[in-house]
């Protein structure tokens, strides 16, 4: 994927970047996230695949959890670098607005997840190994709330996922503001000056 | 076109310039599709006309026996049961699972026939089902779902499917159609085999002389690390007299009488298979010479109508396993816990309604 989409209307100065750290986080999440939508979809609805994708998808759920407990606390250490120029207030509302919603789902999703699997009566089980404890009351009613709303926070992470990267492209390709820019490594950087 | 004499519009203070507005909304759409098309496509919502999805057995239980709100879509009449496994330590040589250390595992369980209509009168032809859930909710815990045949009429989630079709009671006879479930045999010759084999193995005359088996294949491993292939059944010991019940519910009656009267007891036999013997097909019978490890006694000492909070929540899927015991891979056992989970999620949510077996209201 070419991350290095530069025009003639750049901004002067190169926008900051995120901490490395940030950025390692960002994309992990980014894989992690898709995968575990991705599996979480498909194995409700393919019988072979079932039992082994639960497994992962779980595994990857746990993974998720951590790496967003994580990153809140590195968003609290570290204020992100400032925004282009291009985004003006009522967009500022969104950008701050989406993000929260975005660190919301991230962090309920596993939770509601592994809250669910408690609510069944279920040993929570990832990587095959490790055995986390019951959140949750084994209780069918519990686990019906707790289902519905897994299916329903993952539909709504796969909006603002959408909402997320359509902005974020059309910023760096409309506006050619950069702003993919402050999330990417520098690979390629030298080819920047060809477009 | 003439340029307009406006000045050009702008964005965050940049003008916008229709090469990029074209690139952009090139960009956006293209990822918009390939990632709501891969939702759409991992949904379910596009691309599952021609395979089966657990919704499309949940629908086709639904078609079967009608709506049967608040119950499981497959075994939809039954009654829980709780006691105790007491492990005599044998099966320690083959698995390394808690519940086979020797002393006492709590149990939960839930007996059953088979078949999507809570309210299907007892038949003695129908199969017979055992869920049991040893040391709920714990985090060693083993489930088990087993049936009192010899063997498994499928060995496909296709072949089951279509059983479950042509088992559909037709309007005018109350029975199946028998053109279709000649059509179905003549297309799963491996159901017509194993149906021979049932036909040869006459049920019990009731839940507590009945043996249950697994019929799917599961591996167990040993401290050491050595995988075994097994199936396991629970073997009745002395099982009390018959009682004469009549009715619809003449089995689950008989049951609860039996159990008021004094625990029920079955040993639980791992039935251990030989390189040759098939483990990835349940409608195939292992040769009964092979070496079955005794690993100690199920007692069931209390029943109770089904309500919240007792077996009735549990679904018994067959791959929640305790360490020590692993899947095989046999082609049911994936589709079994994708689907029994479906049934799960659609009960959990509809409206309850009153089981058809009320143990109170079982005279002495």
């Amino acid at each position: 994927m070419s991350t290095e989409i530069e025009g003639t209307a750049a901004t002067a100065a190169p926008p900051q970047k995120f901490t490395a750290l940030s950025r390692i986080f960002h994309w992990l999440t980014a894989i992690l996230i898709f995968a575990a939508l991705f599996i979480g979809l498909t194995m409700v609805n393919w019988l072979a695949g079932y039992a082994e994708l639960r497994v992962i998808h779980m595994s990857i759920g746990a993974l998720i959890l951590l790496i967003v407990i994580l990153r809140i606390v590195n968003r609290a250490r570290h204020h992100p670098p400032a925004w282009p120029p291009t985004i003006g207030r009522l967009e500022g509302k969104a950008v701050i607005w989406s993000e929260r919603a975005l660190y919301a789902l991230l962090l309920a999703q596993p939770l509601v997840g592994w809250a669910m699997v408690s609510a069944s009566g279920t040993p929570v089980r990832v990587f095959g190994v490790l055995r986390l404890p019951p959140i949750a009351p084994s209780n069918i009613d519990v686990f019906s709330v707790l289902r519905e709303a897994h299916s329903i926070l993952a539909y709504l992470l796969v909006a603002v996922v959408a909402a997320h990267v359509s902005a974020v492209l059309a910023h760096s390709i409309v506006l050619s503001d950069g702003m993919l820019r402050r999330m990417t490594f520098h690979i390629g950087r030298r080819e920047r000056s060809k477009i | 076109m003439p340029r307009s004499p406006k000045p050009r519009p702008t964005w965050g203070g940049v003008p916008l310039d229709r090469r990029r507005i074209l690139l952009g909304i090139a960009a956006i759409g293209g990822f918009l599709a390939v990632d709501l098309g891969a939702v759409a496509y991992a949904g379910g919502w596009i691309g599952t006309a021609h395979r089966l999805t657990p919704h499309i057995f949940i629908k086709a239980f639904e078609w079967v026996n009608g709506k049967q709100s608040g119950f499981r879509k497959n075994h939809a009449k039954g009654v829980a049961v709780a006691g105790y496994f007491d492990s005599n330590g044998n099966g320690r040589e083959v698995s390394s699972a808690a519940v086979f250390r020797s002393g006492r595992t709590p149990v939960l369980g839930r007996f059953s026939l088979a078949g999507g209509n809570a309210h299907a009168a007892d038949m003695l032809s129908t199969a017979r089902g055992l869920g049991l859930a040893f040391g709920f909710p714990g985090g060693a815990q083993w489930r088990t779902a087993m049936l009192n045949l010899p063997v498994f009429p499928d060995n496909s989630p296709q072949g089951f499917y279509d059983r479950l079709l042509a088992s559909k009671a037709s309007p005018d006879t109350g029975k199946p159609d028998p053109q279709a479930m000649a059509a179905f045999l003549a297309a799963h010759p491996e159901t017509a085999k194993a149906m021979k084999i049932i036909g040869q193995n006459p049920p019990s005359p009731g839940f507590a002389d009945s043996t249950f088996r697994s019929l799917n294949t599961f591996y167990v491993i040993s401290e050491s690390g050595t995988r075994t292939p097994v199936r396991w059944s629970l073997v009745p010991v002395t099982p009390p007299p018959p009682r004469n019940s009549s009715g619809p519910n003449a089995l689950f009656d008989a049951l609860v009488r039996q159990i008021r009267s004094g625990p029920l007891q079955w040993t639980l036999m791992l039935t251990v298979g030989a390189p040759s013997d098939p483990l990835d097909d349940a409608t195939l019978p292992w040769p009964a010479d092979r070496r079955a490890i005794d690993a100690g006694t199920l007692t069931l000492t209390s029943i109770e109508t089904e309500h919240p909070g007792n077996a009735r929540d549990i679904n018994f899927d067959p791959l929640v396993l305790p360490p020590g015991i692993e899947r095989s891979d046999d082609p049911l056992l994936s589709p079994r816990s994708a689907v029994y989970a479906a049934s799960y999620r659609v009960r959990a949510r509809e409206p309850e309604s009153p089981p058809a077996v009320n143990v109170d209201e079982v005279a002495l």
